[in-house]
């Protein structure tokens, strides 16, 4: 492997293992907060990459906007759909055992793949690189790099730390972090607790729908895609412990890492290698790298 | 036994057994399919009802038993059940060894996503390695008989099926009502306290997850003979996550609930799916089995088999729960 082979997957390791995080961030944030077992959470993702698919057309001939136009509508979409699903599903499942929220959301799973299906069909579909984007980074003299997966990097790079700005440095950010280490303090404390789920949950599934977003042009946009990024954040959120922020991020750039090298190096083993990764952490640390709150 | 569980059990072998005569092919297929799911639901209802242990690989055990026919009668002339059954389950079982005695030492959501990630390193080797023949499974071609006699027929196999069910049920009805299985009961209420008495509850539920690897590969087992056809998707977290479905549905904490679920879940599938009912409609069939999943969790909190106790309630003008369900 020379060294603009190992420059190209490094880039591309970082990418993935980023675009990853926005989807495990709002599940460990669900999860740890709420204690919801969001299976849905890949659904959200798909739902994303569709949103891009659909309003880019849209967006180009009324607006005359690009992408990020077409981002920051998609974004406002999701928000609300994720404050009115939180509203009618998910506000019941707070008081419920684990296992009735991932039958629940197992349920919504089928329901948002099959409504999926019945408005945009079942055909893969492609979601063209604005061209201001579309160019590509000259590495050596065959190698070269596009720029649109430099600019996934960039868009995650800047909500995560726009997330970290908000945990640490707000009163809404304390108060998420407060109520992840002990919910009922908070509660007492009067905060608005109703109030501060539905915020964090719509906040979720906004990150995880844009992460769809931003990701469409390069992965394609096809039935079912939620479901291999779903399986991939649970493995992050576990290895980075439940609620952890900090640890679902350097949980998701290892397996950006692993994933890739190992397509390159082992492609006999690599499907095997992340989940060879996870049981060795959890046989480690039985409750992941970070715990919350510790 | 307790009583109710006995008459379950006959009025289910009576109906069951009058099936072929009545029904279909079609019928006695699907039927044969719903049973095999029933043994599965019910391996995982031993781990999750009675230890509390929430398995979420389930379907690597089945996968394992359901390989296992496949590749050992390749080489045989004349295959039978009589030895490949128990080699399947044992297979099974070892892997089930393998994987509890890591993943028992994490718990709760971890101990969840533990066992999907062993099941998961199955599922990768079947589908990528030469062994599993790849995405496209491999076929069964010389399917076992019992003792010499062929039990290739649909109605055959169905019998064969029942019979297998109906061991696993009461062998699962005698562990729950054994020393055995208060002790795994005693672990799912409080595990602390069960250790404090001085069981070693490691073993206990070690030997469970066993159990359960074991009874799961037998339904692999029925599966992989009923269909002639085995492909990595058995090992899939989709199975696993759908048996999980199933015992929940039913009603956990409950043998009969497992197999409850089981049936009700095929029941919607095959309803959902019907032309004759839904017309072109049908292709969209998630959306009706979705639907139907979020209506129990919203008002069958304690699954199908809590719905006597609510009309009992309704009728009884009480909210208390009979004190036998609560067990």
């Amino acid at each position: 492997m020379d060294f603009s082979t190992f420059l190209i997957q490094t880039l591309n390791s970082v990418q993935y293992g980023l675009l990853l995080f926005l989807v495990a961030a709002g599940l460990t944030l669900i999860f740890g907060i709420m204690g919801v077992i969001n299976l849905a959470h890949g659904s959200f993702y798909m739902m994303g990459s569709y949103l891009a698919f659909a309003l880019s057309p849209v967006v180009a001939s009324t607006l005359g906007g690009g992408l990020i136009t077409t981002l920051i509508i998609g974004l406002i979409i999701a928000i609300i759909l994720g404050y009115i699903l939180e509203w009618m599903f998910y506000s019941y499942l707070y008081e419920r055992d684990h296992l009735q929220q991932v039958l629940m959301t197992y349920g919504l799973i089928l329901v948002i793949e099959e409504i999926r299906s019945l408005l945009v069909g079942d055909d893969v579909h492609g979601v063209p690189i604005p061209d201001w984007l579309s160019s590509s980074i000259k590495l050596s003299d065959v190698m070269t790099y596009p720029v649109y997966r430099l600019f996934i990097s960039g868009v995650c790079i800047l909500l995560a730390l726009g997330m970290f700005l908000v945990l640490s440095k707000t009163k809404l950010g304390m108060m998420i972090r407060a109520g992840s280490v002990n919910r009922e303090m908070i509660q007492s404390l009067g905060v608005n607790i109703k109030f501060l789920y539905r915020i964090v949950f719509a906040a979720g599934i906004a990150i995880a729908a844009l992460a769809g977003m931003v990701a469409a042009p390069v992965s394609s946009v096809y039935p079912g895609m939620g479901q291999g990024v779903l399986i991939i954040c649970f493995v992050i959120v576990v290895i980075g412990g439940i609620g952890s922020i900090k640890g679902a991020l350097i949980a998701s750039l290892f397996i950006g890492f692993i994933d890739t090298f190992g397509k390159v190096l082992l492609p006999e083993v690599a499907g095997v290698l992340v989940y060879v990764f996870m049981a060795a952490i959890l046989l480690w640390k039985p409750s992941g790298l970070f715990k919350a709150g510790s | 036994m307790k009583k109710s569980q006995l008459f379950f059990l006959s009025f289910l072998t009576i109906v069951l057994m009058a099936l072929p005569f009545l029904g279909s092919e079609y019928s006695v297929d699907w039927m044969t399919k719903t049973l095999i799911y029933g043994i599965f639901a019910l391996s995982l209802e031993l781990l999750v009802g009675t230890t509390g242990l929430v398995c979420f690989g389930q379907a690597a055990f089945f996968g394992i038993g359901a390989y296992a026919v496949v590749k050992i009668s390749a080489d045989l002339i004349t295959p039978d059940a009589i030895y490949l059954l128990p080699i399947s389950m044992i297979l099974a079982g070892v892997f089930a060894l393998f994987v509890g005695a890591l993943s028992l030492r994490t718990k709760g959501v971890y101990f969840i996503m533990v066992t999907l990630a062993f099941a998961q390193m199955a599922y990768y080797v079947i589908h990528d390695t030469p062994i599993g023949g790849g995405t496209d499974g491999i076929y069964l071609y010389n399917k076992p008989s019992l003792f010499g006699w062929s039990i290739s027929s649909s109605v055959e196999f169905y019998l064969f099926t029942l019979g297998c069910l109906l061991f696993v049920f009461i062998l699962l009805g005698l562990i729950t009502h054994s020393r055995f299985g208060r002790a795994l009961t005693g672990i799912r209420i409080n595990e602390l306290r069960m250790r404090a008495i001085g069981y070693q509850t490691y073993n206990y539920k070690l030997m469970a997850f066993v159990i359960s690897g074991m009874i799961a590969g037998l339904a692999g087992y029925l599966f992989a003979v009923k269909d002639g056809f085995v492909n990595p998707e058995l090992l899939s977290w989709h199975l696993s996550g759908a048996v999980l479905i199933m015992i929940i549905l039913g009603g956990l904490g409950h043998l009969r609930g497992a197999f409850i679920g089981a049936f009700a879940f095929a029941l919607l599938e095959e309803f959902f799916r019907s032309e004759a009912i839904f017309g072109s409609f049908a292709k969209y069939w998630h959306l009706g089995l979705g639907l139907s999943i979020i209506f129990c969790v919203a008002f069958l909190p304690r699954g199908l088999f809590g719905i006597p106790s609510i009309w009992q309630s309704k009728l009884m003008g009480t909210k208390n729960a009979s004190v036998e369900d609560q067990e």
